[in-house]
């Protein structure tokens, strides 16, 4: 296992588990006319993606079906209880600033719902809480993703 | 004015006053070994200083191939003659009987002498594997703040293109990286905006964490002769110490450590509140005003007053003064860059010029310092973590023009991140991804915070560990391989000082045995390492210093450091030359942004800027939609508290810096007898308020402790502010029975056993000056007085102490030069 074989285990996983996370919202929201089209659409992104990392793995002489090596499942996991296992402590920090970075942008979606539906609703104060803090949830994702970017390359090269 | 002075006791010599927008007067200091006559040197060879940024033009006389004296430079534009201290003395550790004269390399856990071939052979077959077995990651190099121009070009070239690893920067990370981060968020690029001229035109000059007596003493004379001349300027001193600085200063404050950012943003408030701000100005050259004006509109000087426990009242005084000059010349070093919120503070003090118009013209200017002589360089050559010539590692355009000039492919150089930082190669040294470490010019077992694991990481048996040095410093002696180098006057080269005057400084004497330049050094890797282009032809082409400097101008072409103009021999003309020089300004630049701002458009920018209080990287899109056309960004930042805060535990505040007498890690200044003798051994300052509580007394041994570690020292009762303690950081080991860290036989010495792991997150400068402490008494002093010097911001309170003198062979002479002010007013 290096980093290359690590990174493409955990995109295709991840590439899967999105195209079917797309197509399932295709499927259930066909009489939301966007979401059905868009979703369905996004959902061959990924497939392609899928496709290609297929090929990039071949490449590699890598066969991705095969089961990845138990060490380093944890990395592809948001489960904690599995961390203990991950080899190398830089991979154990990139892990958790990607995990950091999803709960973040989670926290950014929902301040964006909450901005909309103080607007709707004429909250202007409930509309200003979301205006300061929004922003501040932004900052925190291009922190982690600045992060991610800068320690990445070492991290994984080294493997 | 005497003719000859002891320069120990009188550091910054005899006045020639001069009147606001006079020419300063020359005044030539000359230092000749004890019964030497001037008539009896055989050949002045020119030079500059390299014990500090300051640049300071000199002579070095020679007698039968040795080095007998130096003499300053009447003619050139940055001392006019004038030679600080640690000029006037340091020369002399270049004849020290324990120079390394021939590589070492370790054998059965030893060190032991060996011969170029042997060791260069050992560095290329553990790179050759390195690359082989795990890539260019694996590789790392950390340099100075003290080679020439020339030889981090040659490094940034065979580290970037040769091997290709991201993992190059220099120890000017410690001294001058908020100084280049600063001018980037705010200018978008790094360059000195002023100029040291502007101390003869200013009304008002603003210190911000800068000792300016001690760490540019020259400069400091220049403050001096203006305090003594016509139409005076006012000082404002922002320092916990009573430095000589404060002492002169119309407005001395000593806020606490840790909160420059709320001070600065209370002072930013008063100017906007009270209709200083030339909105001409701000409206034709700056982004942000809106933005700025809002975050500093809570901050009065009463919410500052109680974080920073500096009265409102001498806020707004401080605010006033700033306000109210109608030419401000501001200046910023160590008290704001290794402090926390380095860069956002120091970006305040770029928005307080910005808000007032004061930029471009005589007087009015600000001077993001450095530390030591040659970090220009490491900035400009990319050797500090920026790619060569100020360029953009996140600009496609800048890269492939690098590439072009390299004659290599683009994806050849790394960028696919930003050049990694010193105390980030650690960590991947520590975690065991770096294998090869090669140091230059820099002593890390003494100068890097939290020296317990410096040494750890040094000391690992997996870790090839390269040191070129002079002496066989603490970090030599953890080596694999130790190369012997030649220093200033055994080598010719150029360097820059902090306002972008570039000097020639040629070889005097030959170096001691088998000591080679830097340059030669690295020339020789990049010959055995057969680095090539792509086409095949060798990637280093230049062979001797004049060839790597043509080699550089070529670098430096359309950037804002341009060196096209330069030749050496206009550098034999008798004075510097400020950058950029080319055809738009043959003889150089006084002053950059005198018509707007020049580097900040997208397309030109160094960088895209950070969050200031994150780090987190802007790119390009967020660049071009916050500054399309490239004016000059008002960033502001709001106050957070420091990491590390005082507790019941470690109630003192810890901060540590330099004395006037010494450089660094000692191992030039420790070397010089009139310099070691004045400052001889570490110690520790303290206010009398403190001392008298905790019943100490001037001269008792006391240990000073933090989570990490812990030092002894005698105590010094100064005019310090209560609850901080001061501690020099230039005393390591080298000098003591242990070689390289405390032991059995000898007690902490170094002020980096007990300074915090931690950085600031926009410039990756190291904290050195907030730590939280504890101060114990361990034996009592009975009326011995510390070691520290008594002429400088450690002069004691209270207690008359004997002064800190050189005598006899610190005398120097000092000889105002008439001939030279009647050729300037003709000029």
């Amino acid at each position: 296992m290096n980093g290359v074989e690590l990174a493409l285990r955990t995109l295709d996983q991840g590439e899967r588990h999105l195209t079917g996370e797309l197509a399932d919202l295709a499927e259930r929201y066909r009489a939301e006319h966007e979401i059905h089209h868009v979703a369905a659409d996004l959902a061959t992104w990924s497939e392609e993606h899928v496709e290609r990392l297929r090929e990039a793995a071949a490449r590699h002489d890598l066969d991705l079906d095969t089961p990845q090596d138990a060490h380093f499942a944890a990395f592809g996991t948001s489960h904690p209880a599995t961390l203990a296992t991950l080899p190398d402590p830089g991979l154990l920090l990139l892990r958790d600033l990607r995990e950091v970075h999803l709960a973040a942008t989670r926290n950014s979606l929902h301040w964006e719902m909450l901005a909309q539906v103080a607007q709707a609703s004429k909250d202007t104060a409930l509309l200003s809480l979301a205006s300061f803090c929004h922003p501040r949830t932004l900052r925190q994702m291009r922190w982690t993703n600045t992060m991610i970017k800068n320690l990445s390359p070492q991290v994984l090269a080294a493997l | 004015m005497e003719r000859s002075v002891d320069r120990i006791r009188d550091p910054w010599g005899g006045r020639v006053p001069h009147g606001r927008h006079q020419p300063w007067p020359a005044r030539v200091d000359t230092y000749l070994t004890e019964g030497l006559r001037p008539e009896q040197v055989q050949k002045w060879v020119q030079a500059a200083s390299i014990l500090h940024s300051d640049g300071d033009a000199m002579d070095i006389a020679v007698v039968d191939g040795r080095m007998v004296g130096v003499r300053g430079r009447a003619t050139d534009r940055v001392n006019r003659g004038r030679l600080g201290p640690k000029d006037l003395f340091g020369w002399q550790a270049n004849a020290s009987p324990d120079r390394l004269t021939r590589p070492l390399v370790r054998e059965d856990g030893r060190l032991v002498e060996s011969d170029w071939e042997t060791a260069m052979s050992r560095v290329v077959s553990c790179s050759r594997s390195l690359l082989d077995e795990r890539g260019p990651g694996a590789i790392g190099f950390y340099t100075s703040g003290q080679l020439f121009l020339e030889e981090y070009y040659t490094l940034a070239v065979l580290a970037r293109a040769g091997i290709g690893t991201n993992h190059l920067d220099g120890n000017t990370r410690l001294c001058t990286a908020t100084a280049a981060e600063a001018l980037k968020e705010t200018f978008g690029s790094d360059g000195q905006p002023g100029c040291y001229d502007d101390i003869d035109h200013a009304d008002v000059i603003a210190l911000f964490g800068h000792n300016i007596a001690e760490t540019q003493p020259v400069q400091w004379m220049r403050v001096l002769d203006r305090l003594e001349g016509s139409d005076p300027p006012r000082l404002l001193c922002v320092d916990p110490r009573p430095t000589p600085v404060a002492r002169k200063a119309t407005v001395h404050l000593a806020p606490r450590i840790g909160t420059n950012v709320a001070l600065l943003n209370a002072l930013l408030h008063v100017i906007i509140r009270t209709g200083r701000v030339d909105h001409d100005y701000v409206r034709r050259h700056t982004v942000g005003y809106e933005e700025l004006a809002a975050q500093v509109q809570d901050c009065t000087p009463e919410w500052a007053a109680r974080i920073c426990d500096v009265p409102a009242s001498r806020i707004v005084e401080a605010a006033e003064l700033l306000g109210g000059a109608e030419r401000l010349l501001s200046t910023v070093l160590q008290g704001v860059y290794q402090s926390h919120q380095a860069t956002a503070a120091a970006v305040q003090v770029n928005n307080l010029h910005l808000l007032r118009g004061m930029l471009g013209r005589p007087g009015a200017g600000v001077l993001q310092m450095n530390g030591q002589p040659t970090a220009q360089n490491t900035r400009e050559c990319g050797a500090d973590g920026d790619l060569p010539g100020f360029r953009n590692w996140q600009n496609d355009a800048h890269v492939e023009d690098l590439a072009q000039i390299w004659n290599v492919e683009p994806a050849v150089i790394p960028h696919y991140a930003p050049p990694t930082h010193a105390l980030q190669m650690f960590r991947y040294a520590e975690q065991g991804s770096i294998r090869m470490l090669w140091v230059s010019g820099t002593n890390p077992a003494v100068s890097l915070p939290e020296l317990s694991r410096i040494r750890t990481i040094l000391a690992q048996e997996r870790l090839f560990l390269v040191v070129q040095d002079l002496f066989l410093t603490e970090t030599a002696q953890y080596a694999d391989v130790v190369l012997p180098a030649a220093t200033w006057g055994e080598k010719t080269g150029t360097f820059t000082n902090a306002d972008r005057t570039v000097h020639l400084s040629d070889k005097a004497v030959e170096p001691p045995g088998e000591a080679r330049p830097d340059l030669d050094i690295f020339l020789d890797y990049a010959r055995r390492m057969d680095f090539r282009d792509q086409d095949g032809e060798p990637l280093i082409t230049w062979r001797d210093p004049v060839s790597a400097f043509e080699a550089w101008k070529r670098c430096s072409a359309g950037r804002p450091c341009d060196y096209t103009g330069l030749t050496y021999e206009m550098l034999r003309e008798g004075t510097g030359i400020q950058w950029p020089v080319g055809r738009q300004a043959p003889r150089g630049t006084p002053r950059l942004y005198t018509e707007g701002i020049s580097w900040a458009h997208p397309d030109m920018c160094e960088a895209y800027g950070k969050d200031l209080v994150t780090g987190a990287a802007d790119g390009e899109d967020d660049y071009r939609a916050h500054n399309p056309e490239g004016k000059a960004m008002l960033k502001p930042a709001a106050y957070t508290p420091a990491h590390e805060t005082p507790r019941e535990t470690y109630p003192f505040q810890l901060t540590t810096g330099r004395t006037l007498y010494h450089f660094h890690t000692r191992t030039k200044t420790g070397r010089s007898p009139q310099l070691n003798a004045a400052a001889p051994e570490v110690w520790v300052e303290m206010s009398a308020d403190d001392a008298t509580r905790l019943d100490l007394a001037e001269g008792d041994v006391v240990e000073v402790t933090t989570p990490r570690g812990a030092l002894r020292g005698q105590l010094r009762i100064t005019g310090l502010r209560p609850g901080v303690i001061f501690v020099p950081f230039h005393y390591g080991y080298w000098d003591t029975p242990s070689g390289t860290g405390p032991d059995a036989s000898t007690p902490g010495r170094a002020a980096n056993e007990t300074t915090i792991t931690d950085w600031d997150p926009a410039s990756k400068q190291p904290l050195f000056k907030t730590a939280a402490a504890a101060v114990t008494r361990v034996a009592r002093g009975h009326g011995q007085p510390s070691p520290a010097p008594t002429t400088t911001a450690s002069a004691p309170t209270g207690r008359r102490l004997p002064a800190t003198t050189g005598g006899p062979t610190a005398r120097v002479t000092q000889v105002p030069d008439p001939a030279w002010d009647r050729q300037e007013e003709h000029r």
